[in-house]
């Protein structure tokens, strides 16, 4: 793989803050997307003549849409809390990434055009007028946050950066500014159904790979069914489970489990993919497009559950938002919560005992668990507080034998985002995204030497692709990374080897 | 009785323009709908927990206790400080047994909250990265309320005030009869500024008093899987189900 020359951050070997180095990252910014990606998103091209105005209007829009926008720029106090937890500044020293900064950079012309002290006295209170070289600064700096609301959690406040960064892209895309990566990614969904542009025979091809894969490995026809009417269970999982390594892993994973458990499931081709990058761009309308196709495919193929694969920022839209942007989904059985997290599915079939593991098949592994951001600050696993926790590492401990957490300041809700969440996994990002690894990969070095830990383990499509990258600029190997299913597959022992209604199901479909 | 006269028409501009500015304010937050479920995880699934939570961030200051032990420190002792000299400040206004049961604890209060604020003040100057974020009102507000404390105590513990006349000014304003306010050049100024304070309230990142409870990733509860959870105009939005 080719390596872009970037200057990597030395793992420091305890936690410091670094001096400031302001401008570091300025020239950092992703691909404008064009004009065709943009219309299908329904913003404008390129930046339009009245485009100052455009903005603000949209800014005050914003204003009274959502009331998290509207008190997160009138409550902070700048007391500076956040400013050593975000991971984007502890990699790079750029200021503008300390989370309040990279506030203050739209904060500052709230105040001009929307505040009685920014309107008469800007320079008191820091307020600037919206001039291009600010929008630029947006352009850049927004595009350096990954909206793992880190920082909300260390806000007297509860300020969440994720919710001015999200605002702020939408009021770029809707002046002609909107980014290429997530802009031409959403539209695929809209026109395929996946982020990939993985279309249905594609699709299908793949899934029929798998099956031999498994059977050449267990010798049983574990089915992955795509398009099944009638399945219990819809799946959706992010796009990237279909090919990249070891996401396919995790999928194969999925597809032996359901196979124990026995349940019916499916695969759509109408709604293949889990993450929702209509979150990443602020824009509600977009994101509820996207979610609404996973409504209809559960409609159309009358399934009873949905149930998300490991994706972190899918499991934030599925767990958090999917009720409100495509529910209430009354037409489903109501004995299940919709929609239901593989793992939760997983570790419900462990808890009535009905998997079961040989346990030695993952002893070449040392694993540690690595919390993505999202599944970690936006969501819940099981009905407790904590379950996004404690469920996955139960599930590891339940596979492997050696389990070891690193450092208990950024694990749980403290985790370092990966680096490259929030619409940031794109090739022209790379030095921000392998700088921003630095404070997960120095804690993940630690336990390396002093624990001699071999695997790591994340439930985000992202975190994998990202960490995949990642690893080698800090003097680790990509194959550390695993999926947790993975290592769920590795241990499972088939029990349901000659299940006759499969068989005659896998036979049906087969032609 | 000038003087007398112009803190009466302050007092007034000032109780008008810090009610009805924060009730302007108060009503906008709780007009504005939260379209989404945001709160930080792992976050209460109940009522009563969510009102535990924010309990814990208005008493203790919960989530900064986690994350700077410094900022934590001084702003706690000024928030506690300012809270115990409020409530002492109430011998102004009413005269309830335990009004005068807290009046020694406020007087210390008062040093409390000048060390939390010097503190404050501190660190802004000190900390880069602070320094960094600060712009002129951030120093000016600590400085204001260091000097309202500072005059403050500076009346019981060396140019003493008559109490019994300023209680009587401040009976006068509340019942629309006037009393004179004692010429005292120190009350004079501990009172503009207090009445500054007032009215820069609404317009000022002292809104963070209200919107603490405004805010959705610490007012949420965590049931979107359980309780349908829309906005009014992204209801709307719904009509097409595709």
């Amino acid at each position: 793989m080719a390596k872009v020359e970037i200057e990597v951050p030395e793992c420091p070997e305890y936690p410091i803050i670094p001096r400031l180095k302001e401008g570091m990252m300025a020239h950092s910014k992703p691909y404008i997307a064009v004009e065709k990606f943009q219309h299908e998103l329904g913003f404008p091209g390129e930046l339009p003549e009245n485009w100052q105005e455009a903005a603000l209007d949209k800014m005050q829009d914003l204003l009274g849409k959502y009331r998290s926008f509207q008190v997160y720029l009138d409550s902070c106090v700048k007391c500076g809390a956040c400013t050593d937890k975000c991971h984007y500044f502890l990699g790079t020293a750029d200021p503008k990434n300390m989370p309040v900064a990279r506030q203050d950079l739209l904060r500052k012309v709230y105040r001009r055009y929307f505040t009685l002290a920014g309107k008469y006295f800007p320079k008191l209170v820091g307020a600037v007028d919206l001039t291009k070289d600010v929008l630029d600064d947006w352009y850049s700096y927004y595009h350096q946050c990954s909206q793992c609301r880190r920082c909300s959690v260390f806000c007297p406040y509860g300020i969440d950066t994720a919710e001015i960064s999200m605002a702020a892209r939408e009021i770029l895309a809707s002046v002609g500014m909107g980014q290429k990566y997530c802009n031409e990614i959403i539209g695929k969904v809209f026109k395929i159904g996946n982020n990939l542009g993985l279309p249905e025979p594609a699709l299908k091809d793949t899934l029929e790979g798998l099956e031999e894969d498994i059977f050449d490995e267990t010798n049983v026809a574990v089915r992955l069914p795509l398009d099944e009417k009638g399945a219990d269970i819809l799946l959706i999982t992010p796009s990237a489970d279909f090919f990249a390594e070891p996401h396919v892993d995790g999928l194969m994973g999925y597809a032996k489990v359901f196979h124990e458990s026995g349940v019916s499931w499916t695969i759509s081709s109408y709604a293949s993919e889990g993450a929702n990058f209509g979150m990443f761009i602020g824009s509600y309308e977009n994101m509820r497009r996207v979610a609404m196709r996973i409504r209809k495919a559960a409609e159309d193929l009358g399934v009873k559950r949905i149930m998300f694969g490991e994706c972190g920022h899918a499991w934030r839209v599925g767990y958090s938002f999917l009720n409100t942007l495509a529910g209430p989904f009354d037409f489903l059985d109501p004995n299940y919560p919709v929609p239901q997290h593989i793992c939760e599915f997983t570790y419900d079939l462990i808890q009535k005992d009905k998997l079961v593991f040989d346990k030695s098949e993952n002893d070449e592994h040392v694993v540690t668990f690595h919390d993505s951001c999202n599944v970690a600050r936006a969501t819940r696993m099981g009905p407790k507080p904590g379950g996004q926790f404690t469920i996955p590492r139960a599930i590891l401990k339940t596979v492997c034998n050696n389990y070891v957490d690193m450092d208990a300041d950024t694990i749980h809700d403290a985790t370092f985002c990966c680096g490259g969440g929030g619409g940031l996994l794109t090739d022209d990002l790379m030095e921000i995204r392998v700088k921003g690894a630095m404070p997960r990969m120095t804690a993940l070095k630690k336990i390396v030497d002093e624990d001699k830990v071999t695997t790591l383990v994340a439930i985000c499509a992202i975190c994998k692709s990202q960490f995949i990258k990642t690893l080698p600029y800090y003097g680790m190997q990509m194959y550390m990374m695993h999926s947790l299913h993975q290592l769920v597959s590795s241990a499972l022992v088939m029990q349901r080897l000659t299940e006759p209604a499969d068989d005659s199901e896998s036979e049906s479909s087969d032609d | 009785m000038f003087f007398t006269l112009i803190f009466t028409v302050l007092f007034y501009a000032a109780i008008i323009i810090f009610v009805g500015g924060l009730a302007f304010k108060i009503r906008q937050y709780w007009q504005t709908p939260a379209p989404l479920k945001i709160p930080t995880t792992p976050a209460p699934v109940t009522q009563s927990g969510v009102i535990y939570r924010m309990l814990k961030e208005v008493t203790i200051f919960e989530s900064l206790f986690r994350s700077n032990k410094w900022i934590w420190l001084f702003g706690w002792c000024f928030h506690m400080g300012l809270f115990l000299v409020f409530a002492r400040h109430l011998r102004y206004v009413v005269d309830w047994s335990w009004v005068a049961l807290i009046q020694p604890f406020g007087i210390y209060a008062g040093f409390l909250m000048i060390f939390g604020l010097s503190g404050l003040l501190a660190r802004r100057f000190l900390v880069e990265r602070i320094r960094y974020i600060s712009s002129p009102s951030d120093y000016l507000m600590l400085i204001l309320l260091i000097a309202i404390a500072g005059s403050g105590l500076l009346m019981k513990f060396a140019f003493h005030t008559s109490v019994i006349d300023v209680i009587d000014f401040v009976h006068g304003l509340l019942s629309f009869g006037f009393h004179i306010l004692p010429p005292d050049f120190l009350l004079y100024m501990h009172l503009l500024m207090v009445v500054g304070l007032m009215i820069i309230f609404p317009f000022s990142k002292l809104l963070h008093a209200p919107g603490v409870f405004f805010s959705p990733t610490r007012n949420q509860i965590d049931n979107p899987r359980e309780k349908y959870h829309v906005a009014p105009w992204a209801a709307k939005l719904g009509s097409d189900k595709e």
